[in-house]
């Protein structure tokens, strides 16, 4: 008994550890099922409507739609412009690099709620209407520290000699770029959308202060929560979940599949 | 693809007056060097020498702060790396890891528009016997394998100068050995100039047909493998160029061909053609395997220094190595194969070491005895 205690022992913390970690999903999952009317708060009933009418709850795929759109743009812009702050610093030296460096991480480390705050003061003061322009400005604005940071560490790890050995090899710097340089740097760029993206659709504190009238999902949610929140939003919430789950699997099967080809 | 007059130079690589400093720092120092077409060339230091930078200047990889570098009539000392007709081994390689093996070799035929790629990969890939690791990725590939790729992707060009930068120095030494005589075969093979810098001596004795020898951004001395061997003009290169016993002594007067020096009482001949010193004193140079070491009394010809009494034996198969105390204090290294059925001399025993005087050379007696060791 204690022997198989013992040899299992990983087994049993790893199956305790995920259940913690999967518990909130579950649930989430679970009552998006849930037959709830008004608030879904309680269990009652199992029903397939949600699913099939994810957009009834009022206002929720406007909401939806607008977070998508806020979270592509705002990707976008960050990881065009975060991946060519990567590339300076961590390719050229140049005088203010190391300030720019810790310069970087100050929005990652300063409170949401204060750069909300001072957002909202700043586009007022500019007499810019909050809408959905603000929200992508405030959006890039603190997914670039993340795309920066996850860049730059591919970059690091890229040896400098395989651009050396490009050149060598007839390509100039243009083409060692694109046959190189990028390829090679560009999981990291990958991954670093990936995140902006989450960070972009998932983000309530900053959008709360300089949305104005346009409504995101987070913000819907909020919302909705004083009234009771739908059950179709346990289904947006579990869609979101599996299409990411689905994202990183096949982002995995793909490595693996490049790696096996002989 | 960027085609220039320059990618098709062919001729003597001429370095001329070639500095280059860092700095305060200079690594390359006012060097001059002609290497010959279809040349096995070594350049050979320990690291910091200028010997990598050198390299790297002649890729196009660094620019040098002063000179010329040109092969044949074409100079190319400020042409881009892509424009010049060289290409380089890499320490470590430097395949790309995200192409495959055919990709890697194809990679500066591609950018060049050449046609029949196919073709021209194929047969370098027959040339190293690794015809079946096409479809691999560079990671797949052993660190031998990985070197021969390396070496088929810069050769598949037909460059007019191969650079090789430390190749083999990742790889174990039995491998190291063995690709050694494959470099070596595949020069031949194409005729192209090597130019091959490493800081194992054995190494570049046993592939290239000329060495230079650098120190401090300067070359010390070039020659062939044998030349600096037996007759090395400085105590740097007579050291790093294998072992030598060097001691200290006076030029007193002649005899034909042959210098007679006086090493503490001790008289002995140095062919004149050997003596690199126009001082009067001198370091006498003899390697450890020219002695012939005998117990004290017995009889020997040659050169000959008595009083020896020594001071440590060890066996190593081949050879036992001695350490021998001369009565001036100096430890001299012998190593005598184990070829006869003579018994191995024990520690304390006195002895006479011997050699031929065709096997000294002579130093200026001014230069420092640990120089390179």
């Amino acid at each position: 008994m204690s022997r198989w205690f013992s040899r299992n022992l990983i087994r049993i913390y790893m199956v305790l550890g995920f259940t913690y970690l999967f518990i909130p999903v579950a649930y989430t999952f679970a009552f998006s099922f849930n037959d709830a009317g008004r608030s879904n708060l309680v269990w009652k009933g199992f029903t397939l409507k949600n699913w099939q009418n994810p957009c009834g709850a009022p206002d929720i795929c406007t909401a939806l739609g607008n977070s998508l759109k806020i979270g592509i743009i705002s990707t976008a812009i960050a990881t065009i412009l975060g991946t060519l702050i990567a590339f300076a610093i961590g390719r050229y030296n140049f005088k203010g690099r190391s300030s720019t460096n810790l310069l970087i991480f100050l929005p990652m480390a300063t409170p949401e709620i204060v750069l909300g705050a001072s957002l909202l003061t700043m586009f007022l003061n500019l007499g810019i209407n909050p809408g959905l322009t603000t929200i992508i400005i405030a959006h890039v604005m603190f997914c670039i520290s993340f795309v920066v940071v996850t860049v730059k560490a591919r970059i690091a790890s890229l040896d400098p000699r395989l651009e050396q050995a490009a050149m060598d090899l007839y390509a100039n710097e243009f083409e060692t770029f694109r046959r190189v340089t990028l390829p090679l740097v560009a999981p990291g760029i990958a991954g670093a959308a990936l995140l902006a993206f989450s960070l972009s659709f998932d983000d309530f504190i900053i959008t709360n202060f300089n949305s104005g009238t346009v409504a995101t999902f987070p913000k819907f949610v909020y919302t909705a929560a004083t009234r009771g929140i739908p059950a179709q939003a346990n289904v947006i919430g579990s869609a979101m979940f599996f299409i990411a789950l689905f994202v990183v699997i096949a982002g995995q099967l793909f490595n693996r599949k490049r790696r096996v080809k002989i | 693809m960027a085609k220039d007059a320059s990618t098709s130079a062919q001729g003597d690589l001429v370095l001329s007056n070639l500095t280059k400093s860092f700095g305060d720092f200079v690594a390359v120092d006012d060097l001059n060097l002609t290497i010959p077409q279809g040349k096995f060339f070594a350049l050979l230091g320990p690291s910091g020498c200028g010997k990598t930078t050198t390299l790297r200047m002649i890729a196009g990889l660094e620019e040098p702060t002063n000179g010329k570098i040109s092969i044949g009539n074409t100079d190319i000392t400020y042409a881009k790396p892509y424009n010049r007709p060289v290409n380089t081994v890499f320490q470590n390689y430097a395949l790309f890891p995200h192409l495959t093996i055919f990709e890697n070799i194809a990679f500066g035929l591609r950018r060049r528009g050449i046609k029949d790629v196919d073709a021209q990969v194929k047969k370098v890939l027959e040339l190293v016997e690794l015809p079946h690791l096409a479809d691999r990725k560079p990671n797949q590939l052993s660190g031998g394998q990985q070197q021969r790729i390396a070496v088929a992707r810069a050769i598949v060009n037909r460059p007019a100068l191969l650079l090789l930068d430390e190749p083999l120095g990742a790889l174990d030494l039995k491998l190291r050995r063995q690709m050694q005589i494959e470099l070596k075969w595949i020069q031949t093979e194409i005729g192209i100039t090597f130019v091959h810098v490493t800081h194992d001596q054995e190494e570049a004795m046993t592939m290239a047909d000329t060495i230079a020898v650098m120190n401090k951004g300067k070359i010390e001395q070039m020659g062939t493998p044998e030349e600096l061997y037996d007759s090395p003009k400085s105590a740097y290169v007579a050291n790093f160029l294998g072992q030598s016993n060097l001691i200290a002594g006076e030029v007193e007067g002649n005899d034909g061909e042959n210098s007679i020096v006086n090493i503490k009482g001790n008289k002995v001949s140095v062919p004149k053609n050997r003596i690199n010193s126009a001082n009067k004193s001198v370091l006498v140079g003899v390697r450890p395997e020219k002695f012939r070491i005998v117990a004290s009394g017995k009889n020997t010809s040659g050169n000959i220094l008595n009083g020896g009494k020594v001071s440590d034996v060890s066996y190593t198969g081949v050879s036992t190595q001695y350490q021998v105390e001369m009565p001036w204090g100096q430890e001299l290294m012998v190593f005598e194969q184990n070829d006869d059925n003579e018994p191995m001399l024990r520690k304390g025993e006195l002895v006479t070491l011997s050699w031929e005087p065709v096997f000294t050379f002579a130093l200026d007696g001014s230069e420092n005895v640990r120089a390179g060791a």
